[in-house]
């Protein structure tokens, strides 16, 4: 059978079109259901007050605190680790070593969420509970320790991506100066791979944000505003897949699409941040 | 040890099940289902299904968030044996449900409280109770205390108590675990235990009863409450003034924070909804208003 390499161009297209418009009607979707909450200015309302559904007051702020502390906490931890394993699978290992780093690096990006977050619950709550934390273990910073981990891989592979990326040239110039892979590294890869690792923190930062089950298994999903690492706080997403239960009618149901328009709009600053930065930044040569 | 117990009581399956929750639980619930379909069509009840044989129609539920999953299994079970009937389900509480079949929107309405005389004389409707929904305090099995009263365990949800101490424990904080507001097992616990007082908001939240056991039985310090049916060894039932909470106090009526799960129909059932109700009633409907933690009338 005979096919036109102009009609696979259309079936292509025709997918791109479709998850482009998905995307777009998700969005459509939320707005028009979340659009009560919008016209009333009730919104902007719910992003600052607590969620007490009892005095029936359906506040997402200590979602919001949450899921930012969490996220941030989780970056924190985890960028020194990348930076490292990267510089390690980039450049200063000896090659062999570098394969196998990246190929465990690619592993771990495999594993499912729950494992990390039911390895956790066994291993790392019973250690927060009974060695640092105490409380019942589960808190802000159990939760930023396994995501750390979550994070990591993604980032890992953006950053070698990037220092691996340099032009051959620069690189060859370095050595033949006299340049050790350490001065490599330092003066010539990270200032000019800089955009793509910035763009993989951006990347790690939204999947900590947008990451659901961890934050639910081991963050502990209080309502009130956390305080501090050792305290226990809810996400956005986890405050989605708890209230779900609630029945469509009631004001908590409709809280969700508040929540769910802030994920969203996050998600979206964070596509255009990462745009800016890989296409502006990094202007391909010509 | 306290590892040990646990993973001899539950395989680990059920405890990822567990710990997914209701959220997540939909994904293994449709291998789970097939596997049901595939048990029970074959091997099980025919007979109780055979009700439906010849039917056929769109049966409208409304009501209760508790009766859900017991009215959900139903649904399938009935559909998947007979096509021609369709069954929808929504939640929307009792007081929904009581109006929304009153009004005739829905052939059946959930209740998760007896109607009121009034209600019943408004609408004329007739209340079928088919399970018993209980709701038992639950603490680690490592810990000594397993007797509170009314006004203690208030103390502890409210955060007024913080310490095991304080009621004959150890001397570490007390952990408590909360469900979300929009949960039925929160529900009966909240109104009957807590006298709908106040609950920390430094309680931590699971989703989903399996989650409470889970947690519950991974901390040592933790107490939160469960629906009686799910009680098993991994967790200790906390007797309430002297009450243990088990299936046969509950069904006996001495252990008081629990309800009936009812459905109303106007006026006496007829057609697709007697069929359904008198399902729920047979030894297969009961049946997985057992499986899903509720005490079976029958």
């Amino acid at each position: 059978m005979n096919i036109r390499p102009g009609f696979s161009v259309h079936i292509f297209r025709l997918a791109a079109f479709g998850c482009a418009f998905l995307t777009i009607a998700v969005f459509g979707m939320m707005l028009f259901l979340g659009w009560p909450l919008l016209s009333s200015g009730q919104f902007f309302v719910l992003l600052t007050r607590e969620w007490l559904p009892s005095q029936e007051i359906y506040g997402i702020y200590p979602m919001i605190a949450g899921s930012m502390t969490i996220a941030l906490l989780a970056l924190c931890l985890s960028l020194p680790i990348s930076l490292g394993t990267a510089f390690v699978a980039a450049t200063l290992a000896p090659r062999r070593l570098r394969k196998v780093v990246l190929v465990t690096v690619r592993f771990m990006a495999g594993i499912p969420t729950v494992i990390y977050g039911f390895v956790a619950v066994f291993l790392l709550v019973p250690f927060m509970r009974e060695q640092l934390a105490g409380g019942s273990g589960l808190n802000i910073l159990t939760a930023s320790m396994v995501l750390a981990l979550l994070i990591a891989p993604t980032m890992i592979v953006f950053f070698v991506n990037g220092l691996g990326n340099v032009a051959r040239s620069y690189c060859l110039a370095v050595d033949a100066l006299g340049g050790k892979p350490v001065q490599k590294l330092l003066y010539l890869q990270l200032p000019q791979a800089w955009p793509t690792v910035l763009a993989g923190i951006i990347l790690g930062f939204g999947r900590a944000m947008g990451d659901t089950l961890i934050s639910l298994m081991l963050a502990g999903n209080s309502i009130a505003i956390p305080r501090g690492v050792f305290d226990s706080g809810r996400t956005l997403t986890a405050h989605i897949a708890l209230v779900l239960a609630a029945d469509f009618a009631s004001m908590e149901f409709k809280s969700i699409f508040a929540c769910g328009l802030v994920l969203y709009i996050f998600s979206v600053i964070v596509v255009i941040l990462l745009r800016y930065l890989t296409g502006a930044l990094v202007r391909p040569p010509g | 040890m306290l590892v040990n117990g646990f993973v001899k009581n539950a395989p680990p399956i059920l405890l990822i099940k567990n710990f997914l929750g209701e959220t997540m639980q939909n994904l293994s619930k449709i291998f789970i289902f097939g596997l049901l379909c595939l048990l029970l069509t074959t091997a099980a009840q025919g007979s109780d299904l055979d009700a439906f044989v010849g039917q056929k129609g769109i049966l409208k539920i409304a009501g209760g968030t508790a009766h859900i999953p017991v009215m959900k299994e139903a649904a399938e079970l009935i559909m998947t044996s007979n096509p021609d009937i369709r069954i929808t389900i929504a939640g929307g509480g009792t007081g929904v449900g009581i109006k929304q079949v009153g009004e005739g929107l829905v052939e059946i309405g959930n209740a998760g409280r007896k109607a009121t005389d009034e209600e019943i004389a408004t609408y004329k409707l007739s209340m079928v109770k088919w399970a018993i929904d209980g709701v038992g305090a639950v603490v680690n099995p490592q810990n000594k205390v397993t007797a509170l009263t009314a006004t203690q365990l208030q103390d502890i949800f409210s955060g007024k108590i913080v310490n095991w101490k304080e009621v004959g424990g150890e001397d570490r904080g007390i952990n408590i675990y909360d469900r979300d507001a929009a949960s039925g097992t929160r529900e009966v616990f909240w109104k009957k235990a807590l006298q709908s007082g106040d609950v920390t908001k430094k309680a931590n939240v699971v989703v989903s009863n399996g989650a409470m056991k889970t947690a519950i039985a991974q901390d040592p310090y933790g107490i939160g409450y469960v629906s009686v049916g799910h009680i098993d060894g991994t967790v200790t039932p906390v007797a309430l003034d002297g009450v243990v909470p088990n299936l046969e106090n509950v069904k006996s009526g001495a252990y008081g924070v629990a309800r009936g799960l009812f459905s109303l129909t106007k006026g006496k059932p007829a057609g697709l909804a007697k069929s359904f109700l008198d399902f729920l009633l047979s030894p297969t409907g009961q049946q997985i208003a057992r499986d899903k933690g509720f005490v079976a009338v029958k």
